[in-house]
C-alpha cells in the first residue's frame, strides 16, 4: 500500500470517527488518536524518509491537506456539541413570559392638571404668557375692575366667599388680568395671557356644583384685535382639547366685563352633533363664557379704549375633564381616590 | 320666562317650527332652557258629559258616573273626586289612554264596580300645582258647558300651544314680556309687527277729584294710577286663563289675572288696589319710618327698613313697592274699586328689598332689569280697559301722574369703519343701518360715520360696544370669519417658577407618587397643623359648610383626608403629592400671604405588592429617598441636612426630620403623630411638606461636565461598632474629612443593631472608594489614607474597628 492510500484510508477512518463522537470528550480522544504525536499521521510522515526527493513534498502537502481537514472536522463537530449542550441548557432555563411585570413606582398628573398643561402649552405655542395672581382677592380686583361695581345685579350670579367686605376667595381667575392690564407697557407689543387657577365659589357641594374649581381665562389686547379672532382662537382651543372634527358655535350671552359677550358650544360628545340627552336634543354643548374687552375694564386699567381693544374667555379644566371624560360628580377632583386618579394616565 | 308659540303668532307672520323658533331666539337672543308642548306624550283623553252619578255602593267617597263621550253608548266611570256632579263638562282619559308621567289607563275594577277609564284633574294631565286655579286644586277640572263631548281637551285648554322658556339674561330685561320678545324677533326675522293699543273708554269722575299721590321722585321717577270703578269679581275667561297657566300663572280672578296678563304682555309690572280701603284719599311713596310694618299678599309679616320703598296711604304701609303688594289692600271678595299702579321704581332699592325680605317676585325681577320707560301710560290703558271690557269696570277719567321722568333716549355715534374693525368683518353701510333700524334704532349717516339713537325700552344699549353687539347678533356670529390675532410677535414662555413647578410635579410622579387635588378651605383645627411658621387663621366670613370654612395653612391634611377617603374605601396603599397655597395672615391684617407649598403623603407601600415583590410597607427612609431625590432633581445648591425633630405636635417624635439646605430649613418629613392618624381614622402614614416658594427662590447647581476617570478605583470596606447615639452623619463627615485628597464616596453598605451586638451599640459597614483621576492609585497610598480615617473613628467616635 502506498503512503498516498495510507493516507486516503486514515482520511476516511478519522472521519467516521468524528463523526460517531457523542461528546466533548469523545471528540479530544479522536482528536489526540489521529493527530497526536505518536498517531497515524505522524508515522506515516516519519516514512517519507524512504521516498525519493521527487515524491517527497507532494505526499507531504497531501498529507498537510488531510491533516487541516481532519483538525477542521473536529473543529465543526465540537461546535457542534457545545451549541447542543447550549441549547439543552437554555431549553431547561424556560420561563412564562405571561407572568406579569415586576411593578415600579409611577405616579400620574392630575386630570385637571394634565388639561391645564395642554390648555398652558397650546397658549405659549400661541406667544401668550402664563400669569398666575393670588387666591385671596381684593373685591376692587375681583369684581369691581371687572366693571361689576358693588350693586351690580350680576353679582348675585357668583356667590362668594368673603373674608371681610373687600377681601374675598376668588370667583374667577380674571382678576390677574385687571392686575397686568394696569402694569402692561402697550409700547412693548401686545398684551397675550392665560391665567390659569383655583377659584371659590360660594356653593354646596353636590355632582354638579364644587365650592372650588379651575379657571383658564384668556386675554388678547392690541390695536387691531377682532372678533373673528377670538372665533378662531376658540376654534384652536376646541380642537386641541376635543380633536378637529369638533366645531365651536358662538351664540350671545352677558357678561359684564365683556361687550359684545358670547357663550360658546362645542359639537355634542356623546352624539357627534345629530341631538341627544346629553346635549338636551341640540347636539351642541356649552363649554366657555367669552366676548371682546369692555371699554370700562380698559379704562379702569388706564388702558386708552379708542385706541386698544381686544379679546377675553375663560374656561373650566373640571367641565372639560366631565365633558371629555363623562366624569359624573365633579367632586371626584378633590376626593382624589386613587381607583379615579389612575384612570388617566395616557402621555401624549 | 315662558313665552306662548301662539300669542307671538297672532303678532309676527312666522313660517318656522316652535323648536326651530327656539333654537334661532337661543342663537341670536337669550338662551331657551326648553320648548314645551304640554299636549306631548298624552293619548286619548277628551272631553265627556257627566249625564248621571250615584254612589259607589261600598265606598263613602266613590261615585259611579255615567259619562257621555261622544260615542253610541256613555262610559260608566269611577270617580273619587268630591267636585263631581252632573251635567258637568269634564277630562276623560279613556281606556288606553296617556296622562302625565307615561301612565297608562286601563278599564279596570273600583271596589267590585268596573271603571272604564278616568276623570281627570289637570295635575294628573301634567298641569303644574302652582297653576291649577284654587278652586279645581282638589279635585277634577269643569270644561266650560260648551265643550263638546267625544273632542280631545288639548284645544280647550291651551295643551297643543308650544311654550318656550327662556333664561333672560340680566341685561336683557326687555326680553321679560311678550312685546320686547317681539321687538326682538322682528329684527331676527327682518318681519314687522301688529302691536294693538285698545282706547280706554273713560266714564266716570275725573281721578283727579278721588286721588292724590305725593311721590319721592327719587325712589319712584315714574308714578302714576288710575281708577276702575263698579268691578265685579269673576272668574277670567278661558282664553286668559290658558294664557295665564301656560305662562306660569294661577289663574285667580278677572282684576288680578288682567294685572298679570298686562306684566306678560307689556312687560310692565302692575298692582291692583282696593281703593276703598285705602285711608283716605292720599297715597305716597317714600321710604318706610322705623317700626313699620307690613303683612304681604302671601301673607308673610315684613318689619320693614327705613331703605325699603313703601306705598302707605295716611296710617300706613299698604304695599312694599316694586316687589309685593299688602294684603290690607289687596283685591278680594266685596272690591268694586280697583286702583291700578303702573310705576318705576329705583333698581337698586327693589334689588336690596327683594333679598332683605327673600320676596323675588316677578315685579321685583322686572324692576330690577328696568322696565319700558316709555310703555307705562300703554300697560295702564290697556289693563283699566280689560277691566272695562271684562269686569264690567267704568274706568274713571284721567290718569293720576305723580312722577313722569322719561329718560331720554340714548345716541350713539359708530363709524362704519370701527364695526368692521372690531368684529372682524366687511359689512356695508345699507346692511349695519337696515339692522339697527330693525332694532327700532334711527340711524342717520354722516360719511361712514353713524348717530344712532336707540329706543328708551332697550335700556342696556349706551356705548358703542353695545351697538356692536346687537349688529353682530342679528348679523349671526356664524356668519363671522375665524382668525387667529396677528401683530407684533410675543414670546410665550414660562417663568422659571412655572418651569420649577412643573418639573417639582414632574420629578415627584417619577418617584411613584400621584398627583392630588384638596380642598383649600378646611376646619380650623386642621388649617392649625403641621404648621411650618407661626400664623394667625384666616376664616371665611360665611361659611357654607365648617367643613370648609378656613384657609389651609399646611397642604398635609388635605392629603391626609384623601387618604381618609380612600382608606373608608378599602384602597389601603396610597402615595400622593399635592402642590398648592397655604396661607399665612399676620396678626392685625386681613388679607393672608400665599405661600407655594409642596407636600406628600404615603401609607400602606409604595410599592404595589406583587407575585414576585413581597409588601414592603412604606418607612421613612422611602420617603426620605423621595425627598432626596426631588431635592436633587431641583438642584439646589447648599448641602441638604436632616435633623431629628422631637418637638412636632403632629409628628411621631422619634420619627420627624427638620429638612435643611445650607441649614435653612425649607420643611421637614416623618412619619405623623399615632394619635393624628387616630383621629383622621387611617394607619401608618408618612409625610413631608417644603416651601417650595423657597426652593424656587434658592440658587441653583448648574449641570456639568466632570472627566470620568480612565483610572482604577480601589474600595475598602470597614466595618466599625459605635454607641447608638452615634449618627451616620457624624461617621460619614469624619470619613469625609480625614478620608484625603482621593476618598471619592463613603457608601453605607450595613447597619446591625440586633443580638449579636452588645446593648447600647450598633454596627455599621462603609465602603470607601479611592481614586485618582490623573494616574493609578499606589496601594501604600490608599491604605495610609484608610488607616488614619480608622484610627480617627476610634479616637473621636469610639468606634471598634471589627
Ligand atoms: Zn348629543
Amino acid at each position: 500500500m502506498s503512503l498516498k492510500d495510507k493516507l486516503n484510508e486514515l482520511h476516511e477512518r478519522g472521519l467516521t470517527e468524528i463523526k460517531k463522537s457523542g461528546d466533548l470528550k469523545d471528540v479530544n480522544q479522536v482528536r489526540v488518536s489521529l493527530l497526536g504525536k505518536k498517531g497515524p499521521i505522524t508515522e506515516v510522515l516519519r516514512g517519507m524518509r524512504d521516498l525519493d526527493a521527487e515524491e517527497r513534498p507532494k505526499v507531504g502537502a497531501f498529507a498537510n491537506e488531510i491533516r487541516d481537514d481532519l483538525t477542521a472536522a473536529l473543529a465543526k463537530r465540537r461546535e457542534e456539541l457545545e451549541n447542543a449542550v447550549l441549547n439543552s441548557k437554555l431549553a431547561n432555563e424556560a420561563i412564562d413570559v405571561t407572568l406579569p411585570g415586576t411593578p415600579v413606582a409611577k405616579g400620574e398628573p392630575h386630570v385637571i392638571q394634565q388639561i391645564i398643561d395642554q390648555i398652558e402649552d397650546l397658549f405659549l405655542g400661541m406667544g401668550y404668557q402664563v400669569l398666575s395672581g393670588p387666591e385671596v382677592e381684593e373685591d376692587k380686583y375681583n369684581f369691581e375692575m371687572m366693571n361689576l361695581p358693588k350693586n351690580h345685579p350680576a353679582r348675585d350670579m357668583q356667590d362668594t366667599f368673603y373674608i371681610t367686605k373687600e377681601i374675598l376667595m376668588r370667583t374667577q381667575t380674571s382678576p390677574m388680568q385687571a392686575r397686568t392690564l394696569e402694569t402692561h407697557d402697550f409700547s412693548k407689543g401686545p398684551l397675550k395671557m392665560i391665567s390659569p387657577g383655583v377659584v371659590y365659589r360660594r356653593d354646596t357641594d353636590d355632582p354638579t356644583h364644587s365650592h372650588q374649581f379651575h379657571q383658564v381665562e384668556g386675554l388678547v389686547i392690541d390695536k387691531h384685535i377682532t372678533m373673528a379672532d377670538l372665533k378662531g382662537t376658540l376654534q384652536v382651543l376646541a380642537h386641541e382639547l376635543f380633536g378637529d372634527k369638533f366645531d365651536v358655535r358662538l351664540r350671545p350671552s352677558y357678561f359684564p366685563f365683556t361687550e359684545p359677550s358670547v357663550e360658546a358650544d362645542i359639537t355634542c360628545f356623546n352624539c357627534g352633533g345629530k341631538g341627544c340627552k346629553v346635549c338636551k336634543n341640540t347636539g351642541w354643548i356649552e363649554v366657555l363664557g367669552a366676548g371682546m374687552v369692555h371699554p370700562n375694564v380698559l379704562k379702569m386699567a388706564g388702558v386708552d379704549a379708542d385706541v386698544y381693544g381686544g379679546f377675553a374667555f375663560g374656561v373650566g379644566p373640571d367641565r372639560f375633564a366631565m365633558l371629555k371624560y363623562g366624569v359624573d360628580d365633579i367632586r371626584n377632583f378633590y376626593l382624589n381616590d386613587v381607583r379615579f386618579l389612575n384612570q388617566f394616565t395616557k402621555k401624549g | 320666562m315662558k313665552i306662548s308659540y301662539n300669542w307671538i303668532k297672532e303678532y309676527l307672520d312666522l313660517n318656522v317650527k316652535p323648536a326651530d323658533l327656539a333654537e334661532k331666539i337661543e342663537r341670536t337672543s337669550v338662551e331657551v332652557d326648553d320648548v314645551v308642548k304640554p299636549s306631548d306624550g298624552l293619548k286619548k283623553i277628551v272631553v265627556g258629559h257627566v249625564l248621571s252619578i250615584e254612589a259607589h255602593p261600598d265606598s263613602d267617597h266613590l261615585h259611579i258616573c255615567q259619562v257621555d263621550v261622544g260615542e253610541d253608548a256613555p262610559l260608566q266611570i269611577v270617580c273619587g273626586a268630591p267636585n263631581i256632579a252632573e251635567g258637568q263638562m269634564v277630562i276623560v282619559a279613556l281606556p288606553g289612554s296617556r296622562i302625565a308621567n307615561n301612565v297608562k289607563i286601563k278599564k279596570s275594577k273600583m271596589r267590585g264596580v268596573s271603571s272604564a277609564g278616568m276623570i281627570c284633574s289637570l295635575q294628573e294631565i301634567g298641569f303644574p300645582e302652582a297653576v291649577v286655579p284654587k278652586e279645581y286644586a282638589d279635585g277634577i277640572y269643569v270644561l266650560p258647558a260648551d265643550a263638546k263631548p267625544g273632542d280631545d281637551v288639548y284645544d280647550y285648554l291651551g295643551m297643543n300651544d308650544s311654550l318656550i322658556d327662556l333664561d333672560v339674561t340680566p341685561n336683557r330685561g326687555d326680553m321679560l314680556s311678550l312685546y320686547g320678545t317681539l321687538h326682538d324677533l322682528s329684527a331676527i326675522y327682518d318681519l314687522p309687527v301688529k302691536f294693538d293699543q285698545p282706547a280706554v273708554k273713560e266714564a266716570g269722575e275725573p281721578i283727579a277729584d278721588q286721588l292724590s299721590i305725593h311721590v319721592d321722585e327719587s325712589l319712584a321717577p315714574q308714578y302714576k294710577m288710575r281708577l276702575v270703578k263698579q268691578v265685579k269679581l269673576a272668574p277670567s275667561p278661558m282664553w286668559l286663563q290658558i294664557r295665564l297657566w301656560n305662562a306660569g300663572y294661577r289663574p285667580i280672578n278677572n282684576v288680578v289675572d288682567i294685572t298679570n296678563y298686562i306684566m306678560l304682555k307689556y312687560g310692565q309690572p302692575l298692582h291692583a288696589f282696593d281703593y276703598d280701603k285705602f285711608a283716605g284719599e292720599d297715597v305716597y311713596v317714600r321710604n318706610a319710618k322705623a317700626g313699620e310694618k307690613l303683612t304681604t299678599l302671601d301673607e308673610g309679616e315684613h318689619d320693614l327698613d327705613v331703605n325699603d320703598i313703601v306705598i302707605a296711604d295716611d296710617k300706613a304701609p299698604i304695599a312694599l313697592a316694586g316687589v309685593m303688594g299688602g294684603l290690607d289692600t289687596a283685591i278680594a271678595d266685596g272690591t268694586t274699586t280697583v286702583a291700578i299702579e303702573a310705576a318705576v321704581f329705583e333698581h337698586d332699592h327693589i334689588r336690596k328689598a327683594a333679598q332683605r325680605h327673600n320676596l323675588h317676585t316677578d315685579a321685583s325681577q322686572r324692576f330690577e332689569r328696568g322696565v319700558n320707560r316709555t310703555g307705562l301710560q300703554d300697560a295702564l290703558d290697556a289693563a283699566a280697559q280689560m277691566m272695562d271690557e271684562l269686569a264690567g269696570g267704568t274706568v274713571q277719567t284721567g290718569t293720576v301722574v305723580a312722577a313722569d321722568n322719561v329718560p331720554a333716549p340714548a345716541v350713539i355715534d359708530i363709524t362704519m369703519s370701527r364695526v368692521n374693525a372690531v368684529l372682524g368683518t366687511d359689512l356695508d353701510q345699507a346692511k349695519v343701518t337696515h339692522i339697527l333700524e330693525t332694532l327700532g334704532c334711527d340711524v342717520t349717516a354722516d360719511g361712514e360715520k353713524l348717530t344712532v339713537t336707540v329706543p328708551v325700552r332697550r335700556n342696556d344699549i349706551h356705548i358703542p360696544a353695545d351697538l356692536l353687539e346687537e349688529i353682530a347678533r342679528i348679523y349671526g356670529y356664524d356668519e363671522l370669519p375665524a382668525t387667529l390675532p396677528t401683530g407684533r410677535m410675543t414670546m410665550g414662555e414660562l417663568t422659571t417658577s412655572q418651569k420649577l413647578m412643573r418639573a417639582t410635579r414632574h420629578s415627584l410622579e417619577g418617584l411613584g407618587l400621584n398627583q392630588a387635588i384638596s380642598y383649600a378651605l378646611t376646619t380650623e383645627d386642621k388649617a392649625k397643623m403641621f404648621l411650618m411658621q407661626p400664623s394667625e387663621v384666616t376664616k371665611l366670613a360665611w361659611p357654607m359648610s365648617v367643613d370648609h370654612a378656613v384657609l389651609r395653612m399646611n397642604v398635609i391634611t388635605g392629603l391626609l383626608d384623601d387618604i381618609a377617603y380612600n382608606s373608608a374605601r378599602k384602597v389601603k396603599d396610597v402615595a400622593l403629592y399635592e402642590q398648592g397655597r397655604v396661607f399665612y395672615r399676620e396678626d392685625g391684617t386681613d388679607r393672608p400671604s400665599e405661600q407655594e407649598h409642596i407636600a406628600g403623603a404615603i401609607t400602606g407601600t409604595l410599592l404595589p405588592t406583587a407575585w414576585d415583590a413581597p409588601a414592603q410597607p412604606v418607612d421613612f427612609y422611602q420617603v426620605k429617598g423621595i425627598v432626596a431625590a426631588y431635592l436633587k432633581d431641583m438642584a439646589v445648591n447648599g448641602d441638604v441636612t436632616y435633623v431629628a425633630n422631637p418637638d412636632m405636635p403632629e409628628m411621631h417624635p422619634g420619627r420627624t426630620a427638620d429638612i435643611l439646605v445650607h441649614g435653612h430649613r425649607i420643611g421637614f418629613m416623618g412619619q405623623i403623630h399615632p394619635t393624628i392618624a387616630k383621629k383622621f381614622k387611617i394607619g401608618a402614614t408618612y409625610v413631608f411638606e417644603l416651601n417650595l416658594q423657597a426652593i424656587i427662590d434658592m440658587p441653583k447647581q448648574e449641570n456639568q461636565y466632570d472627566v470620568i476617570s480612565r483610572y482604577p478605583a480601589i474600595t475598602r470596606d470597614v466595618a466599625m461598632l459605635v454607641d447608638n447615639d452615634v449618627t451616620n452623619d457624624q461617621i460619614v463627615e469624619l470619613i469625609e474629612k480625614r478620608g484625603g485628597a482621593f476618598l471619592q464616596s463613603v457608601k453605607l453598605f450595613d447597619v446591625y443593631d440586633g443580638v449579636k451586638v452588645p446593648k447600647g451599640k450598633k454596627s455599621l459597614a462603609y465602603t470607601l472608594t479611592f481614586q485618582d483621576k490623573h494616574e493609578t492609585l499606589v496601594d501604600d497610598v490608599v491604605t495610609q489614607a484608610f488607616e488614619k480615617v480608622e484610627k480617627r473613628l476610634q479616637d473621636d467616635l469610639g468606634a471598634e474597628i471589627r
